[in-house]
């Protein structure tokens, strides 16, 4: 099939970005979102231009890499896949599609579609961990966790941090991120210790960050590759009051 | 500064914490709402009990009642804007660039017209408050009780506000906004709050619709009734009374 | 410098595997005893390079800075979470014995012996499934959310290769949340400022300071920049080299760059042609893939697989004439059924991937590309109900369906097998430190424990025993002899890696050819996966020895590398990744082609049992079957690089088996 791209090019982070026109021919339904790109980057590279950059890696869903927002939504409007999972096949002969990079003032642009969500591995930093010595663990069955509990848990943890939830966001808040982290660590006993300071800290890393709030559009949650539910986020609104009440009484 | 009031500076400096500002407010908001509209239907029972609720309201706790009530309705009122404004503004720098092709997958077109709406309320409630609280027009500042001439006729100042269809018309829009707000910031005050789970998300959305429903009904009622000839001031009736903001009575 | 006991780096280039003395089960607790320490004021004067930041690399390097080393951790992903570890799906092993099954750590210790075709080291796999146990607690406490039993303990699930459940899973996803905690892990310790991170940053090369591994030269993947880093001892943990077959089910990024750079530095290669193949990925649909999905084993529980028994059918369901559901039962050939009557469709991923190919080679396979078979569930819907199968298999079903567009309630999947893991690695010791002295390896980037084929659900394993209790335990035992800081970037050393690295880039944009990188990596992929892939021969391999050079030439003449290299450039990390693939290629097959015998992953087509075998005539094992040489090849292949074009030097650890006893691989 044929298609026409507008794609976001910018040089580099400081450079002024602009929507440039793409053709893109002769693209098998078969081949992957990702692919199509590659099949146009061939081109451009062999008519001596500079190949569209997009960050990529496992192209399996898995590993949160890829990043782009396509036709106005991250990832896809098709529940629960990421870019690397969109097949051309959805596409129809003669579309035009935009590609733009992630959009939040969180996640300044590298360059061309590639942005930069290091500021996610600073709200992990900040308190999104269980603080275990490596060998000061108890036996695993020391602690029964029931199976409704282990599964909560489960659901916030399948989160890969690809920010999708941020840049679909019209605040770019990261409050499903964060809420996700929380909330599987919350859930658990082994995480219930540190409980009050693992929120406080990550949401003031998440606010210096410059993120945005939650208007609780739930925006996040549509586009979530792993579909994890804005549940997680009123769940962190708890936990914080909670917290805020603890660190003030006690 | 003590341990007390640094967690609170903390708390009205988080994202978090200005929401739950905002959640807090909106249930008070909601409840002076509900409230005010439950006085208001007393029109349906006519002039009398609809005045003796007035003059209840004017004379609880020997007058303090009705002062108290509206210190704690303009702070929440004051606090609700305050918050949301600050918050909208960290929202649009968070989202500093646009896609070029902007779209939203599930945000309900309530949720993205929250700062419009609310904003517009605002308008509305000045002029609601000069129209019937501080009622600038000397017409309806004037008027008397038939029954008990040294009290207000609240009665008779409903029937001749909404006279003019100008002024129904504007009402008609301010409500309709107001409970689009609501609509949305109903079912927000519980996610905020943290009370939106799996098992409580469909009940929460429905009431949030079914109260904006309500109030809508309750409030608009009596300006289109009254507009309409339906619901008239008998005992005035032989009185000309083009009882208009702009225009005072002879 | 050294202790005694990680002296291995011996100029006449034997190899010392440092291996402690006493009974195997006692080796590693006395080497506990006796190892060296360091004190706790002085660690923090040692600095440590961790390149990578997967299960191996995240979980040394957020223990070392636990123990209060100061690391520097590199990998060239956006962010230590992503590396590819995070894709591992099934599970990790651990001899825990929940389900009073008869599991032990001996038992983990011989099916990973035994399942790696009696080609690891002995003392090493005994440790692993030792440390198998400690592993299951740390991840517990870190929060990792195992799957459980109403009850609350932790549930287990079987898995290729054992007759006991010891598998603990995290759904589909285990890889990636034993990731994810070793990811907090390191991100606590990066913000207690006891690691420093350096993402989207690729290490180039090492360096070698007076015969010891003192830090690396990296290209910062954003600006361009070269840099150079030096530190007391280097860690690699850079995962394995499927890549270099092109297509596989590694992430697009994992290369063997550090690797074979450490190979040129000093570093023997060791087993290099033990390549994974697994048996359930989706086909290849056409010249523009660029990877290979795996579909979860666990598919062959309930699948059937089958080709038409002829190979005119085939030809007819490949040009669309006639669908799967055509062929009458009768005329479809369920070979794994046939050829493996007691395993069935469960056998090792090895036979079952060769078995496929073998179809295929006949004319009989099914995709478009004539590269698959059918695994059909149709039976298993008709026997269970469809509901019963979705419960157990949906997402996959879901995710087969969103790649290929098919229907598998429908339609029979079409699988074939594709390059998953590799065992063959940099050679390292005991203590994981190769023949270079301050060199260590962890992970799949060194050969140690698998090896001539990995079990399921031991690959997680082994990362992170690694990472958390092995080098944590091994490292001051070299450490102990190093004065700290001895070693600046100030070095000559240094300024010469720089400079060979920056001429290197030079070079690479200086070609100013005609053809992609890709193209180029392509071809090679397409060449080793022909030549040295599921099964290999002595011709086929003498021809891939003198088609690689050829390839290199081209390369080297005709690549195109667009833009500039200050700043992000990924066709530049993709030659540049490329070029050491072509290189490495070489090596790889040279060990396959010196290899004479069949064993694990490695299948030379002249060493297969026939009908005239003994061990076929009473019935042990099947026509066709691998045929391991213990006599002659019962050692590790560690390969010295000798310069350019120069084929490189075997030196050979021969594999001692004290507590075992070799035997053929028998799943009949």
């Amino acid at each position: 099939m044929n298609l026409t791209l507008k794609v976001w090019r910018q040089s580099s982070p400081n450079a002024t970005g602009r929507i440039e026109t793409y053709e893109a021919r002769d693209i098998p339904g078969e081949a992957s979102f990702l692919e199509m790109l590659d099949i146009v980057n061939t081109g451009i590279i062999e008519a001596g231009g500079e190949p569209i950059h997009f960050d990529h890696d496992c192209r399996e869903g898995i590993c949160g890499s890829c990043s782009l927002a396509i036709n106005g939504v991250p990832h896809s409007r098709e529940n629960g896949i990421t870019t690397c999972q969109v097949h051309m096949r959805k596409f129809r002969e003669g579309d035009t599609i935009w590609i733009e990079p992630f959009r939040a003032r969180a996640f300044p642009v590298i360059k061309d579609l590639m942005v930069d969500r290091s500021a996610f591995d600073r709200i992990i930093a900040a308190g999104g961990f269980i603080d275990v010595r490596t060998g000061s663990a108890p036996e695993a069955n020391a602690i029964a966790i029931g199976k409704e509990d282990a599964d909560e848990a489960f659901d916030a943890a399948t989160c890969i941090g690809c920010g999708a939830c941020v840049a679909a966001c019209k605040n770019a808040s990261a409050m499903l991120f964060v809420g996700a982290k929380a909330a599987h660590l919350n859930i658990l006993p082994q995480g219930h210790p540190e409980k009050d300071k693992r929120v406080l800290a990550m949401v003031r890393q998440m606010d210096a960050e410059g993120f945005g709030n939650c208007t609780n559009q739930y925006e996040c949650e549509a586009v979530c590759p792993k579909e994890i539910s804005a549940d997680v986020i009123a769940k962190l609104n708890r936990d914080y009051a909670a917290a805020v009440v603890r660190e003030a009484v006690e | 500064m003590n341990a007390l009031g640094k967690t609170l500076c903390r708390f009205w400096a988080s994202s978090i914490g200005k929401k739950l500002v905002v959640a807090i407010t909106g249930v008070m908001l909601v409840g002076f709402l509900l409230g005010h509209m439950t006085g208001n239907l007393l029109v349906y029972q006519g002039r009398e009990d609809l005045n003796d609720y007035a003059y209840f309201l004017h004379h609880f706790l020997h007058g303090w009642g009705i002062w108290l009530a509206r210190f704690g309705i303009i702070a929440a009122f004051v606090l609700h804007i305050i918050a949301t404004i600050s918050l909208t503004r960290q929202n649009r720098a968070a989202r500093s660039s646009q896609y070029a092709c902007e779209t939203t997958v599930q945000a309900s077109p309530s949720s993205r017209l929250m700062i419009w709406s609310g904003l517009t309320v605002i308008a509305f409630v000045i002029f609601h408050l000069f129209h019937f609280t501080v009622r600038v027009d000397p017409a309806l500042a004037s008027l008397k009780d038939p029954a008990d001439p040294s009290r207000h006729d609240v009665y008779g100042m409903l029937i001749a506000g909404f006279q003019n269809p100008l002024i129904v018309l504007f009402y008609l829009v301010s409500i309709t906004l107001l409970c689009s707000h609501l609509s949305h910031g109903i079912a927000s005050i519980f996610q905020t709050l943290g009370l939106r789970t799996e098992k409580t998300r469909v009940p929460i959305e429905r009431l949030g619709l079914a109260i904006s429903v309500l109030l809508w009904i309750g409030f608009l009622s009596i300006p289109l009734l009254i507009v309409t000839g339906v619901l008239t001031d008998t005992e005035v009736t032989s009185m000309a009374t083009p009882a208009v903001l702009s225009e005072p009575n002879p | 410098m050294a202790s005694e006991d990680s002296s291995s780096n011996i100029p006449d280039g034997s190899l010392n595997s440092a291996v402690p003395p006493g009974p195997l089960p006692d080796k590693w607790t006395n080497y506990k005893a006796k190892a060296k320490l360091i004190n706790p004021s002085n660690k923090r004067k040692y600095s440590v390079i961790v390149v990578g930041s997967g299960l191996a690399g995240g979980a040394a390097a957020a223990t070392l800075s636990e123990l209060g080393y100061q690391v520097n951790c590199f990998c060239y992903q956006d962010s230590p979470r992503r590396a590819h570890s995070i894709a591992a799906q099934g599970g990790i092993n651990g001899a825990k014995n929940y389900q009073n099954d008869g599991d032990s750590v001996w038992r983990l210790f011989y099916d990973t012996i035994k399942g790696g075709d009696f080609r690891s080291r002995e003392a090493n796999v005994h440790r692993l499934a030792e440390i198998s146990l400690q592993i299951i607690d740390q991840c517990v406490a870190q929060g990792v959310p195992f799957a459980r039993e109403y009850g609350g303990a932790l549930a287990n699930r079987s898995f290729g290769g054992a007759q006991v459940s010891r598998t603990f899973y995290a759904r589909g996803q285990t890889g990636q949340q034993l990731l994810l905690g070793c990811y907090q892990a390191l991100e606590k310790e990066i913000a207690k400022g006891g690691v420093t991170m350096h993402t989207r940053t690729e290490m180039l090369d090492l360096v070698v300071v007076d015969g010891h591994a003192k830090g690396i030269v990296v290209r910062d993947l954003v600006t361009g920049e070269i840099r150079s880093h030096a530190a007391d001892t280097v860690i690699l943990a850079t995962g394995g080299y499927g890549n270099v077959f092109f297509l596989s089910t590694n992430a697009m990024g994992c290369n063997v760059t550090a690797a074979l750079r450490a190979n040129k530095r000093g570093a023997f290669m060791a087993n290099p042609c033990f390549t994974q193949i697994h048996p359930t990925c989706i086909p290849v649909s056409g010249d523009y893939q660029s990877k290979l999905t795996l579909m979860s084993e666990s598919l062959r529980n309930d699948g059937r697989i089958w080709v038409p028994k002829s190979a005119d059918d085939a030809s007819k369901i490949r040009s669309g004439q006639l669908k799967a559901t055509d062929i009458p039962e009768e005329a479809r050939d369920y070979f794994l059924e046939r050829k493996y009557p007691s395993f069935g469709n469960l056998a090792p991923r090895d036979i079952s991937s060769r078995s496929a190919k073998e179809a295929c080679d006949e004319g009989r396979g099914v995709a478009k590309t004539g590269l698959g078979v059918f695994l059909d569930f149709s039976d298993a819907i008709n026997r269970l109900g469809v509901e019963t199968i979705k419960a157990r298999y949906g997402n996959l079903f879901q995710m087969y369906e969103k790649i290929t567009g098919e229907d598998p309630y429908e339609l029979p999947m079409k699988i074939y097998p594709a390059v998953h893991y590799t065992m063959g690695g940099l050679w390292v010791d005991y203590n994981l430190m190769s023949n270079v002295p301050g060199l260590h390896v962890l992970g799949e980037a060194n050969f140690s424990d698998h090896g001539a084929n990995r079990l399921g659900a031991s690959a997680l394993m082994q990362g992170l025993a690694d990472g958390y209790f092995v080098i944590p335990a091994t490292l001051p035992n070299y450490l102990a002899g190093q004065k700290p800081g001895g070693v600046k970037t100030d070095a000559p050393e240094f300024r010469q890696v720089e400079a060979e690295v920056k001429e290197r880039i030079a070079k690479l944009m200086a070609v100013g050819g005609t053809r992609s990188v890709d193209s180029f990596h392509r071809e090679l992929g397409m060449l080793v996966w022909d030549k040295c892939g599921m099964g290999r021969t002595k011709e086929g391999l003498e021809e891939a020895l003198a088609k690689i050079p050829q390839i290199r030439e081209e390369f080297w003449k005709n690549v195109r590398v667009p833009g500039s290299a200050d700043g992000t450039n990924m066709e530049l990390e993709k030659a540049w990744r490329v070029a050491d693939f072509i290189d490495f290629a070489e090596i790889m097959c040279h060990d396959a082609l010196a290899r004479e015998e069949s064993c694990g992953g490695h299948f030379r087509e002249e060493y297969q049992f026939t009908a005239e075998d003994e061990e076929v005539k009473n019935g042990y094992t099947n026509p066709g079957e691998a045929m391991r040489r213990d006599d002659e090849f019962c050692y590790v292949s560690a390969w010295e690089f000798k310069g350019p074009g120069v084929p490189p030097v075997l030196h050979k650890e021969p594999l001692v088996y004290e507590a075992v006893e070799l035997s053929v691989r028998s799943y009949k």
